[in-house]
Parts: structure tokens; sequence; C-alpha cells
């Protein structure tokens, strides 16, 4: 890894649609060479997948997303690695974190509706053993995600011409 | 009715684009590449320390000398970042924008009959700025075939027994060229073999693409003998604040500040504040800005030359300027035209003096996708001559 690596991994994080020859010409690199890098990096698992950046409340299917804390027992020779890991097999869940804190785990849960998501975290995630106490915070509108601002925002007017 | 318009004002021309300005006011859906600013908002961080000092009813006039603190951490971000030293006390000016630190040292040297030279193609004000203060601005041109830098055996042709100074911009505006410690090093000797000053802009060095900036008085014996501008601008997205500054040995910064204390008394407050914290903790947002610019750099520059634009490539700032004089076009009309047919504004080099013509200076300080848009509506237009 170096640094015309990382130099790809932030134009490709910023604009995962661009194609070899524009990053080529960005880096001043040979597209091969830039091919080359991609693939390495694809392999080593470094890139782990392109995907976009939707406001789905924009697109109005009308999603509920809500933070559930989780304060876990930990197990001997395991640690959270266990409970964690069957969290995340949850497709419901699309963020599982181990924090510091009042609280040991933190998911990002999706469903349809506010029911969906509450019997989700009723029925499957706290009845899991080693979980003693959940806290659900439904998330009422999102601002800005993963760096991205969500909010339309005035375009900065400039002259057309200063020197 | 007497005609109330003193010569001073009526010898400095119009700008040259006013015309191309009014048009494009005009017009729907015109992508600017005309700017001579960042496309970048300022970053939040420094808009937010600004907004609690007014909140803490910090309004009111500074010491002329700029904010005792600001200047402090101007002095410490010069030593650290080009090794240039100046005293935070006696040797530094807070003004409002490096276009007033500009006047100010033009006027705190020139006496009437001086003669200045600019190495061209410059920033639009600085002939003019000599002018008002009764020199005599006197080109010295720098060409592509040196890339733009100022080439030594130009500049002492041009030098007369009433040779004042000289002013120069690097990384320069508009041609994007850089001068390296070596063309430095060959300029100082002419310099100080003819006990001449220096003025050096140095507004876009934090904008330099290859290499490291050398600011022009850590050169050789030039120190005692430069006056150094540079501002907050370019390098932090601030060109709405007016903040900039004078770095030069006491007596002539003594000169600057009286001239600078009567017509400005201080720069704005509130930018000031700005400023102070731009230091403190924009390194990143900066670092990811020039990082940014470097790429549209490197993509716009091939861009120009795959469409039959040739643009050698600019190591500073943020202006590609390619050479029309393949096309038969002036830089004048294939900026007017472009701009009528295909909706692109950019500046016929022209504009910025001797060594201008048969160029344009196109600003990539706007989004890859309209760089992209822009480069597909230049070939186009290409493609109709």
């Amino acid at each position: 890894m170096d640094e015309k690596d990382l130099e790809i991994l932030r134009i490709l994080e910023e604009n995962g649609r661009l194609s070899p020859e524009e990053i080529a010409t960005m880096t001043t690199l040979s597209v091969q060479d830039v091919e080359g890098r991609i693939l390495a990096l694809e392999d080593a698992r470094v890139i782990r997948k392109y995907t976009a950046v939707i406001n789905w409340e924009k697109a109005g299917n009308g999603e509920v997303s809500a933070i559930i804390e989780l304060k876990v027992s930990p197990e001997r020779d395991f640690g959270y690695d266990r409970i964690a890991e069957r969290l995340s097999r949850f497709n419901q869940v699309k963020t599982v974190r181990l924090i510091t804190g009042t609280y040991d785990v933190q998911l990002l849960v999706t469903g349809r509706n506010m029911q969906e998501v509450s019997r989700f975290v009723s029925e499957h995630v706290a009845p899991m053993d080693r979980i003693r106490e959940t806290a659900t915070h439904i998330i009422m509108k999102p601002y800005k995600e993963n760096g991205n601002i969500l909010f339309e925002q005035q375009e900065t007017e400039r002259l057309p011409y200063s020197f | 009715m007497r005609d109330f318009i003193s010569d001073r004002a009526q010898g400095i021309p119009p700008s040259g684009i006013r015309k191309f300005f009014d048009l494009a006011l005009t017009m729907q859906d015109v992508i600017s590449l005309g700017v001579g600013e960042p496309d970048f908002s300022t970053p939040w961080n420094i808009c937010e320390s600004s907004i609690y000092s007014i909140e803490q009813g910090k309004t009111s006039y500074t010491s002329n000398k700029g904010l005792q603190t600001l200047r402090e951490a101007i002095s410490r971000w010069l030593t650290r970042h080009y090794r240039l030293t100046y005293d935070s006390e006696n040797e530094i000016i807070i003004t409002s924008g490096v276009s007033e630190a500009l006047d100010i040292s033009i006027r705190a040297i020139v006496n009437p009959g001086d003669e200045i030279l600019i190495a061209q193609p410059s920033y639009v004000s600085y002939a003019p700025c000599v002018t008002l203060a009764g020199g005599v601005p006197v080109p010295v041109e720098c060409t592509e075939k040196d890339r733009f830098r100022l080439n030594p055996k130009t500049l002492q042709e041009k030098i007369t027994n009433k040779t004042k100074a000289l002013m120069i911009n690097f990384p320069n505006n508009p041609t994007g060229g850089v001068m390296r410690k070596e063309d430095l090093e060959a300029v100082s000797d002419i310099i100080v073999d003819h006990d001449l000053l220096l003025i050096s802009d140095e507004v876009y060095s934090e904008l330099t693409y290859e290499g490291q900036h050398v600011a022009a008085a850590t050169v050789g014996d030039l120190w005692e003998r430069t006056i150094t501008l540079n501002g907050f601008s370019k390098a932090y997205a601030m060109t709405g604040w007016r903040v900039g500054y004078v770095c030069a040995p006491r007596a002539l910064c003594e000169a600057a500040l009286k001239i600078h204390q009567y017509v400005m008394l201080c720069a704005p407050v509130m930018g000031q504040v700005a400023a102070l914290e731009a230091l403190r903790s924009a390194e990143e947002d900066k670092n990811n800005m020039v990082n940014e610019y470097r790429l549209r750099r490197n993509m716009f520059v091939a861009g120009l030359n795959r469409i039959g634009l040739p643009c050698h490539v600019p190591e500073g700032a943020f202006y590609g300027f390619p050479s029309v004089k393949e096309t038969g076009l002036s830089d004048v009309d294939f900026a007017e035209q472009l701009l009528k047919e295909q909706r692109v504004a950019v500046v016929p080099g022209s504009a910025f003096g001797t060594g201008g013509a048969d160029h344009l200076r196109c600003a990539y300080a706007v989004s890859r996708k309209q760089l992209t848009e822009a480069l597909g509506r230049m070939e186009t237009f290409m493609s109709g001559l």
C-alpha cells in the first residue's frame, strides 16, 4: 500500500463509478497501473464493494431505521465476538459496532415500519442469551450520512468572472 | 460643470472583461471557468469560530496591525512552513486581503517616476496600483518557453537607472507558473546587484503541486529587501473574508502601516478571528482541497491538450493557461465566441498584460463534473472551428 494506492482509494470513496481511464488521468498513472492497483485492492478486500449513497426518505420508501444499544455479557474465550457476529447475520441489521460507554454494542436496524422494527428487537434481539438490556432509538430524520450531507444546500453564488 | 474625474483615475484602463461579464449575466446555464476563487465553502470550523466571536460581542476595531494572536500565529506558521522569519510585533501587518497589502506596499515605496518591474502575465491590479502611486509600471514578460518563470536575462534587459522594484507572483495567476529555488537564486543576484526591492505576492503558495513552495525572502540575501505578501483567500477558501498580510523588514513595514492606518484602519475583526482559526485547525481541510485541485488539474490539463488547446502543466495555483494560437482566433474572440456558442466562461489572457495574449485563463476551481462538462463543450466548440 503506497501513496498512490491511498490516492486511488480516496478517489473511489468519493465516486466509485469513475473509470480506470478517468482515475489514470487524475493521478497521472497509466490505465494499466490503475487497473492493477484496483484489482489488488479488491483482492486484498481493502475495497469491500461499490455502492450508492441514497436518500431513502426522498425515494419515498418510508423505511424506518433505529439505533439499538445493547448491554452484553461477554463470553469466556470469545468476548463479544460471537454474539456480535451472530447479530450481524440478520438482514435487518445494517451496522454492528462494539462501543465504549454505558452500552457495549450498537446496532442500526431497518424495517418497513415502526412495528416491524420493534417486533424484530423484542422477538429476535432482546431475548438472546447474554443480552442484558436494550435501548431503542428511532431515527426521525437523517441530516448527514457517512460524510454526505442529505439536506438541500443553497449553492453559493459566485460572480461569473473575477480575477 | 467641470470634469471632476482626476487624471489618474482617467488614466487607468477599465476592466478588460466588462463586456463578457455583462453578457454572462444575461445567459443561463453558463459554466464559469472565469473565476479567481475556490469553489469550496470556507471550512465550517472556521465559520463557526467567527460566528461565536460575533456572539461574544467581538465586533470592534482591532489594533491597526491586526490581532496580536493572529500575527503571532502567522509568524509561527511562516517559520514552520517556509522557514520565513518575521517578528510578529514589528514586521507583520494584517490587511483587507492581499489586494490592500499590495496597494500599501507599493505606495510605501514608490516615488513619482520610479519604474516598477512587473513579471507578466500578472494579476490585473499590479500595473494600475503602480500608476495610482505615481510610478511607472514596466512589464517583464514570462514566456511559455520558460514555463512562465521569470527569465533572468529578460529581467536584466528591463532594468534602467530609474528601476526601483520588481513585483512577482508565484505560483502565478493566471499561468500557474512556479519559481523553484534555483530560478529564484538566478534572479536574486540581479535584484541585489541593482539594489532593487522585491515585492513577492505568494497568495497561492499553499497551492503548489510539485515539491514545496519556496518563499522568495528565504533565497540568498533577499530577506532584507523583500516585501512578502500572503493571505487566506486561496488556501482556505476564504475570499469573502478579506484577510491578507504584509511581511517586511521593520522600516518598510512601518511605512506601509502608516498608509494602512489612514486608509483601512484595520482588517475586519470577523475575518481576523476566522483567519486565526484557519491556522489553528484547518490544516487538514486545506490539504484535502489542495489534493482535490491537483486531481482536477491533471484531469483538466490532459483534457485541454486532448482537444487541441496546448497547455503546459501548471505547477501551482488553480488555472490552466492554454494557447489558442493554433486556432487562428485571438484570445478575446475565442473567449467571446466560446461564451456565446457553448456557454463556457474563460478569461482572455491579454487581460493579464504582456505575454498573456493568445492564451486563455481557465480556472479549474469548479467541481469535476462541471470540468468534464466544460471540456465537452470546449471540444464541441473546437470541432466547429
